[in-house]
């Protein structure tokens, strides 16, 4: 009998003061982590979403953490403790079969973009493998007064009437809408040249920067897939009532790149393309991208899909820049 | 020899075995029903990940699954078959009776009431954070939990009864396991100390020791006593097993930290973490050694013996995989691999490999001596064969598919194109996948044979027994 008393309660013991030393002690010293300047807690409506976000499990394929890392600046800055003062449960994640989401909401602020793709990610992204939401969706004869219906393409449109969102895809949309990183404070600002030197690929920007007279094609699609397409599409066509075309997009083949290269680096919001006016906005580019990046992707925009605009050099980007807003 | 076979027949009619043999058979039985379904819930994940509109809605998005499909493997299938085998283990490795069939019952029925009600809540959406393998409401972690503590009080019952003077070396892994997870489960309710980061620290702690101070200790205690009985000698060294327990118990709790590797927690707790994962391959290499060299010389003898060959590939995938882990724990590999689908490929070997081969070596190699049936060779071999290579297809595709999604990233192509560089290595996960819920049919099959149905009888030759091998 002794001997089984000092085997299980000595080695309970033992795991005992383990437990309290690895998990409970940090447990309680970082429970205390102060937020950093810039991080609030979240709305009712953004912290329901949160709640839809948690039951659908979200967090399963996506990562809200973006690590000190080369390939990790796509994402975002690097997550700070601060940043975590208001989330529990936490929703760091071990799987990145999707995206990061710690700064979606800056990177994808487009509230149209956001439940076309929830509805069915695939009516934006050809090639996402995310379940479609539609059950957080209803289809209604008319939208009610106030309420936008989703733009959604033809293909995945209901024959008759529209698409409108439920309780929880807004709550959802206005979570990640709120996943947006505050800088880091006394920082730089984000479009400071440690960002403009060093692309999302992690490449020097001299490395890539085009030539007058040529530039990285390779390149210039790469950055376009991953940056524009979810909105403009691989093909440029945009979606139709949603995201403007930059085929046969009079800013885009005009031989004075200046407006051209100011919405990329601005962004723009509520414009008339062809008679069609977009409020769905689109982020600037110029907090993330640097100029050789930018001018890669103006000159790629320029040159695809039957467009004849003039190509662009990483300088026109930079003296764009200076002027300012 | 020849004594003590005759005696064990005769023993058969004895009411304690008789007892002792039902609860192995309903724990084994249970258990095979989460495999079936949990591993179908895998499989139908699987499909998703290739055809991402099939069956879509609520109940069955790919968010709401995989915790189920997590959780069941866990808390179902390995939990109540691991814990059936402990019972085993304790009352004959001590010579003793169950110390409370009433309680066994209690047991399995605590389980699998926290399982189903885990299920459902998960389905519908009552999931706990997200947080990986603590998913269900934390009312139903307290079912597990009790079921929990009734294991303990009856397996330290059981074995405080015994007739040997030695305590033998798996009821010290079965019980201590049984124990820590009591520690672990109380850890993971409490919420005073996890808000924000708190959280991400305890998350860490927890989710590596319910997998390695609960599924490892039970399994090693399966091995500890099977393979000394399946090859009629004792473990080659009882020693280096006192010790790999020690060193388990003191180096495991420290590593969780890795699973946070370049996160915003402290730098010394990960590197803490990333140093207390080398050290196990003290007990790893150490176990591993032991139960191979138990093995030696006589594996011409495998083919002839099914559970032999299931614990073998057991003890390989605990060998491989944990050292797998130690190499996955550097900054520089997980630099790479680190939120790919090759810890999914980890996560597999591990628990499949190791843990789910090890319960089945230990069913196939006890449950027969329990009841008297014996299943048919041809489901044996079925099972053996499809089981194994569709968890090598499996494991391979996601662990080649898991570095090209982490290369992708470091050079820097556009995400979605780490989505589409998976899309082969997905199919032949499901291809593996499927092999292996296969293999599952036909075990619940050879299962049914050797508890209620009518299986062979146990040939004298396979009954053979060295009793408490180490008593």
């Amino acid at each position: 009998m002794n001997k089984l008393i000092l085997i299980a309660g000595g080695s309970t013991l033992v795991y005992m003061v383990l437990a309290v030393l690895m998990g409970v002690l940090p447990g309680i010293k970082l429970s205390n982590t102060p937020p950093g300047p810039g991080v609030n807690p979240l709305t009712v409506l953004q912290a329901q979403g949160r709640a839809v976000y948690v039951a659908s499990g979200c967090s399963y394929c996506h990562t809200q953490q973006v690590r000190p890392l080369d390939q990790d600046k796509v994402f975002g800055r690097p997550s700070a403790p601060g940043d975590f003062a208001y989330q529990t449960p936490e929703l760091l994640g071990s799987e990145r079969t999707g995206p990061d989401l710690t700064n979606v909401g800056k990177r994808q602020p487009s509230v149209v973009w956001q439940y076309i793709h929830l509805y069915n990610p695939r009516a934006v992204v050809p090639q996402s493998i995310m379940p479609a939401f539609e059950w957080m969706f209803q289809v209604v004869d008319s939208a009610p007064p106030g309420v936008t219906p989703v733009a959604l393409p033809k293909v995945y449109a209901p024959t008759h009437g529209v698409v409108v969102p439920r309780h929880d895809a807004q709550a959802l949309v206005a979570y990640l809408l709120a996943l947006k990183q505050p800088p880091f404070p006394g920082g730089a600002d984000e479009s400071s040249a440690s960002i403009r030197g060093a692309g999302p690929t992690g490449a020097p920007a001299s490395a890539a920067a085009p030539r007058a007279g040529g530039y990285n094609a390779a390149k210039g699609q790469a950055l376009f897939t991953a940056t524009c397409a979810a909105c403009h599409q691989a093909t440029g066509e945009g979606l139709a009532g949603a995201f403007p075309p930059l085929k046969g997009n009079a800013a885009v083949n005009d031989a004075d790149p200046t407006l051209h290269i100011h919405v990329v680096l601005h962004g723009l919001q509520g414009t008339n393309v062809g008679g069609i006016v977009y409020p769905s906005p689109m982020p600037p580019f110029g907090t993330t991208l640097s100029d050789a990046d930018i001018a890669n992707i103006i000159n790629y925009e320029r040159s695809s899909w039957g467009n004849h605009g003039a190509s662009v050099t990483l300088e026109q980007v930079a003296a764009e820049r200076a002027t300012g807003n | 020899m020849r004594t003590d076979v005759t005696a064990q027949q005769s023993a058969l009619i004895n009411s304690d075995d008789r007892t002792l043999a039902s609860v192995l058979c309903a724990y084994t039985v249970t258990a095979t029903f989460w495999l079936l379904f949990a591993t179908a819930v895998g499989v139908l994940m699987a499909y998703k990940f290739g055809a991402p509109d099939f069956w879509p809605g609520a109940y069955l998005t790919f968010g709401r699954l995989r915790p189920i499909h997590t959780n069941d493997t866990f808390y179902g299938w390995a939990s109540v078959a691991l814990v059936g085998l402990a019972y085993y283990v304790a009352a004959r490795s001590s010579r003793a009776p169950l110390y409370s069939a009433k309680l066994a019952w209690i047991g399995l029925v605590l389980f699998n009431l926290a399982a189903v009600a885990g299920t459902i809540a998960l389905d519908l959406g009552f999931n706990d954070g997200n947080l990986e393998y603590r998913e269900w409401p934390w009312p139903i972690r307290l079912i597990f939990l009790a079921a929990l503590i009734v294991t303990a009080w009856n397996l330290i019952g059981t074995v405080a009864r015994r007739s040997t003077e030695d305590v033998y070396l798996s009821n010290w892994y079965t019980i201590g396991g049984v124990l820590w997870t009591c520690i672990i489960a109380v850890v993971a309710i409490l919420p005073w100390y996890q808000y924000g980061l708190g959280q991400v620290s305890v998350s860490g702690f927890y989710m590596h020791n319910a997998v390695g101070m609960w599924f490892t200790p039970l399994a090693l205690g399966v091995f500890y006593y099977a393979l000394p009985k399946v090859l009629s000698r004792p473990i080659y060294s009882y020693s280096l097993g006192v010790f790999a327990f020690w060193t388990n118990l003191v180096f495991y709790p420290i590593i969780g930290a890795h699973h946070f590797l370049f996160s915003p927690l402290p730098w010394f707790l990960q590197t803490t973490a990333i140093v207390f994962s080398v050290a196990m391959l003290v007990p790893v290499w150490g176990g591993s050694a032991n139960f191979l060299l138990t093995m030696h010389g006589r594996m011409h003898g495998m083919a002839q013996s099914v559970p032999l060959m299931f614990i073998f590939v057991g003890v390989i995938g605990y060998l491989v995989g944990s050292t797998q882990g130690t190499f996955e724990a550097f900054r520089s590999l997980q630099q790479v691999w680190h939120f790919t689908n090759f810890t999914v490929g980890h996560s597999h070997l591990t628990m499949y490999g190791f843990v789910t081969f090890a319960i089945w070596g230990g069913v196939y190699a006890l449950l027969p001596l329990a009841t008297g049936k014996q299943p048919n060779s041809l489901g044996l071999t079925l099972h053996f064969w499809m089981a194994l290579v569709g968890s090598f297809i499996y494991v391979i595709s996601l662990s080649v598919g898991g570095t090209i999604q982490g290369l992708d990233w470091i050079h820097g192509v556009p995400f979605i194109q780490s989505v589409a560089d998976m899309q082969s290595y997905w199919i032949w996960r499901g291809v593996g996948g499927s092999l292996m819920w296969l293999s599952h049919v036909v075990f619940a099959w050879n299962v049914w044979c050797m508890s209620y149905g009518v299986g062979a009888k146990a040939s004298l030759e396979d009954s053979s027994s060295t009793e408490g091998a180490g008593a």
